[in-house]
């Protein structure tokens, strides 16, 4: 039985698409992946992203499990400031990649990916020890990303923050409408924007009064697909896909996230001997010369021989052209170098782009 | 869901609209909004011959990849080049100005095998359900 979030009848009575992500009924399109995605990239949208599961971290040694745990330095963060950071296992294997909020020093939240969501609770819990208390948040929450160059004049007369002054990656606990809501200034589709999160039962009346002050600044509902093709064209990763549990960062292209001159955390050991002995394999970020959309699990050729596969591929709204993700050997790795798809039988060429795909 | 009375279908969400000699094909209203925005079609050749059932095209949305069946067998006489450049007609208007191709029938009785939309109708319930 799949589970909804508490956004679920706003949904429905928008006509939303609805589909099965990771265990939740999400909506995967209202008025169009294409018409919603140029909202997004030209005036703003607002998601339901409440499946995202969240996990609470308290406790005086929460700082140092964290720091063990993922593979950014949580020392840098001070309150009020998040980043983007990784769960290894110890072979350097991604297990989920996923935000770190610093509340206070001893209070921290992660935001994990909602399939993933298990997995972490029980990894977290396995290596706790010392005064930490972990709280599996998910499903009592409900958080919303509001995207796009009109998102902070649509949310500014709702709040009593000034959100001129928060800064990338920084959040601030305030209201919205005179609801609790925690605002963070990050997304998931490189546009400026923010990600708001907030008790469940107040989320219906947070999401209807941002749709009906947004609307006459271009505001549309935006559901999961384009979500996909906004974060494919900025090359964000996307777990289970792109990453997971047998691809490291380096493999992934996601070393600037790791501080390996931090104090030893888990995979570490793995990371500094694939550094030395170099990778077989990396991801890369390349662009259709031909027709044709790439899609995840399709071979790359080169000289006529499979060197690797898609893992991400889509049409680009705003490129009107087939993009992707795709693991091939290092040789293959350089930007401006060309192999083939296979489309269904057919090669179609292709060439390594740097990203991210677009930009304005 | 718009089911025109004057056109057959098949289970594959496939249109047929014939003279009684050549045959249009194009997907139906509901094949459309199922897939989404369109943004890629690919058609058999011009001069092709294709026996009904046969995998004969493909339709692409930003999210999925769908192949197009051929309801007759016969020889691919016309394609709707102008798609090429704007996929989203099938989107906007796909028993119209968004049908796919044409065939020269080499078996016009196979036209008689097709759901009519009384059936097409009850099919798509069906399915939903």
């Amino acid at each position: 039985m799949s589970k909804r979030t508490p956004l679920y009848a706003q949904h429905i009575s928008l006509d939303a698409k609805m589909v099965e992500f990771a265990g939740f009924e999400m909506p995967l399109e209202y008025s169009g992946i294409i018409d919603e995605h140029h909202a997004v990239r030209n005036a703003a949208g607002l998601f339901d992203v409440s499946h995202m599961s969240q996990i609470e971290c308290r406790g005086r040694d929460s700082a140092l499990l964290l720091q063990y745990l993922t593979v950014n330095d949580v020392a840098a963060l001070v309150d009020g400031k998040a980043h983007y950071s990784l769960l290894l296992n110890e072979r350097g294997g991604i297990i989920d990649d996923i935000i770190v909020y610093r509340h206070a020093a001893d209070h921290y939240l992660l935001v994990v990916n909602a399939g993933n969501a298990d997995t972490d609770w029980h990894w977290l819990l396995g290596h706790q020890q010392g005064d930490v208390t972990l709280t599996n948040r998910s499903g009592t929450s409900a958080l919303l990303a509001l995207q796009g160059p009109n998102a902070e004049e649509i949310l500014q007369p709702g709040t009593t923050s000034d959100l001129k002054a928060l800064k990338s990656f920084h959040s601030v606990r305030t209201t919205v409408q005179g609801l609790p809501v925690v605002i963070a200034r990050t997304g998931y589709t490189g546009e400026a924007g923010f990600e708001l999160s907030m008790d469940g039962s107040d989320s219906p009346k947070c999401w209807q009064w941002l749709i009906d002050t947004g609307s006459s600044r271009g505001l549309k509902p935006c559901g999961l697909g384009a979500r996909d093709t906004l974060r494919l064209e900025m090359g964000y990763r996307l777990h289970g896909h792109d990453m997971n549990d047998k691809t490291t960062p380096w493999e992934a292209q996601l070393g600037w996230v790791v501080k390996l001159g931090k104090r030893d955390f888990c995979g570490r050991a793995a990371l500094v001997a694939q550094q030395a002995e170099g990778c077989k394999r990396l991801l890369v970020a390349f662009k259709m010369v031909d027709v044709g959309i790439p899609r995840e699990t399709y071979p790359i050729i080169s000289q006529r021989k499979p060197v690797g596969y898609v893992t991400s591929g889509t049409h680009s709204p705003s490129l009107r052209k087939g993009i992707g993700l795709g693991y091939v050997p290092p040789k293959l790795a350089a930007e401006g170098t060309k192999f083939s798809i296979d489309i269904r039988g057919k090669e179609r060429l292709a060439e390594v782009v740097a990203l991210p795909f677009y930009e304005k | 869901m718009e089911v025109p009375d004057d056109l057959k279908y098949t289970k594959e969400h496939e249109w047929v609209k014939s003279d009684g000699h050549i045959a249009t094909v194009g997907i139906t209203a509901y094949a459309q909004e199922q897939l989404g925005d369109i943004v890629y079609l690919e058609f058999p050749e011009e001069g092709e011959a294709i026996g009904k059932g046969d995998a004969c095209g493909v339709v692409e949305s930003v999210k999925a990849v769908s192949d197009i069946y051929t309801p007759v067998s016969g020889e691919v006489v016309e394609i709707n080049d102008v798609l090429k450049e704007s996929s989203e007609t099938v989107n906007e208007d796909p028993y119209g100005e968004g049908w796919l191709f044409r065939v020269e029938m080499s078996n016009p009785e196979e036209i008689d095998e097709l759901l009519d939309c009384k059936a097409y109708q009850a099919y798509i319930k069906e399915e939903e359900a």
